[in-house]
């Protein structure tokens, strides 16, 4: 049996933390939707909460990175959200990714 | 259903090369931190989150107890419990499997680009499993590719490949700026996750972060008049 207390070394029976891993993951995935279908209807507070999620979720994945990266990093994304008042998203981020490996070449 | 699945195609374009990317270097990464292309190919395809996988990386090379890895990942997913209230409810024209099976692919960039798609018409499954199907066969070829050839990557930075996946992700914050109290939801977000970025660390940076954001919407947001208060203004 899979030791879980334990630190493990890969080989024997990874796959087993990798199956729990996954399980693990799955539930997360659904957690939501099962919590909320418990509900018969939803409050509209709790409707103006989950329309936020997807800009605050992404929001907070990437502030990180354009903040602590570096100038170049910074430009680029700045670049990236000017971009998309004009260009479609992949245009947008072609535009942003030109500026990054521009910058970069330039020793930013 | 053509077009549909032909939409879904055309979407996941723009994220392909930062999930290549992503694939590679875990697959070049696992493959460095001891683990049999088996159990490389068997994370790729069971738990198909590139958090998730990096996190379980990472946390085996501090040697810590398994159960810590779980919570490990467990944290850097909690983000996944959003996602699913969220897009359910865009989710009516999907079968009880079709939903379930749907939840198991749903990494950021399916939950983003279909939360985008329920924005502007309906979600159908077939524009979901288009975008989706091919994100995961790109995942498992590229994870593959990268367990194999992966010493062959010489310097990823230089073309900036490190960065594919926050611009990718900064367009998609973009496209959903027509959505209610977006600019206040985006401050308070952005403002959260820097400050828990400093204070308690990745990755609880993202759902604490979030959690800000999706708070001012709440504050901001109109409770509808009953249909029956409003007769009487």
């Amino acid at each position: 049996m899979f030791d879980f207390l334990n630190v493990v070394e890969f080989g024997d029976n990874i796959w087993m933390l990798i199956v729990v891993l996954a399980i693990v993951t799955y539930m997360t995935r659904i957690g939501g939707h099962v919590l909320l279908s418990r509900f018969k209807s939803i409050p509209p507070r709790v409707d103006a909460a989950l329309s936020a999620v997807p800009a605050a979720v992404i929001t907070a994945i990437v502030v990180p990175p354009a903040l602590t990266n570096g100038p170049a990093e910074f430009l680029a994304m700045v670049a990236t959200v000017l971009a998309c008042f004009r260009l479609s998203p992949i245009f947008s981020m072609i535009t942003g990714m030109a500026v990054l490996v521009a910058l970069r070449n330039l020793g930013l | 259903m053509r077009k549909e699945f032909g939409d879904g195609f055309r979407d996941t374009l723009s994220v392909i090369p930062a999930v290549c990317a992503f694939a590679l270097v875990f697959g070049a990464t696992a493959t460095k931190a001891g683990l049999s292309m088996f159990d490389i190919l068997l994370s790729s395809a069971t738990m198909f989150a590139g958090a998730s996988q990096f996190v379980f990386l990472e946390i085996h090379g501090y040697h810590a107890p398994a159960w810590s890895i779980v919570v490990g990942v467990f944290a850097v997913n909690f983000r996944h419990i959003l996602y699913s209230a969220s897009l359910g409810r865009s989710m009516g024209q999907f079968s009880f499997f079709q939903k379930y099976f749907a939840f198991f692919l749903m990494a950021d960039p399916m939950f983003t680009a279909s939360e985008h798609r329920a924005s502007q018409q309906k979600l159908m499954p077939s524009y979901y499993f288009g975008f989706a199907g091919i994100q995961y066969v790109v995942w498992m070829v590229f994870t593959y590719i990268g367990a194999a050839f992966g010493s062959l990557i010489k310097d990823p930075q230089a073309l900036g490949i490190d960065m594919l996946l926050p611009i990718y992700f900064m367009t998609m914050v973009m496209a959903f700026r027509k959505r209610p109290n977006w600019l206040p939801v985006v401050i308070a977000s952005g403002i959260g996750s820097a400050v828990f970025y400093q204070l308690v660390g990745p990755p609880w940076h993202i759902s604490l972060g979030a959690l800000c954001g999706i708070a001012a919407a709440v504050v901001m947001a109109k409770p509808e008049l009953k249909s029956t208060e409003k007769g009487d203004v």
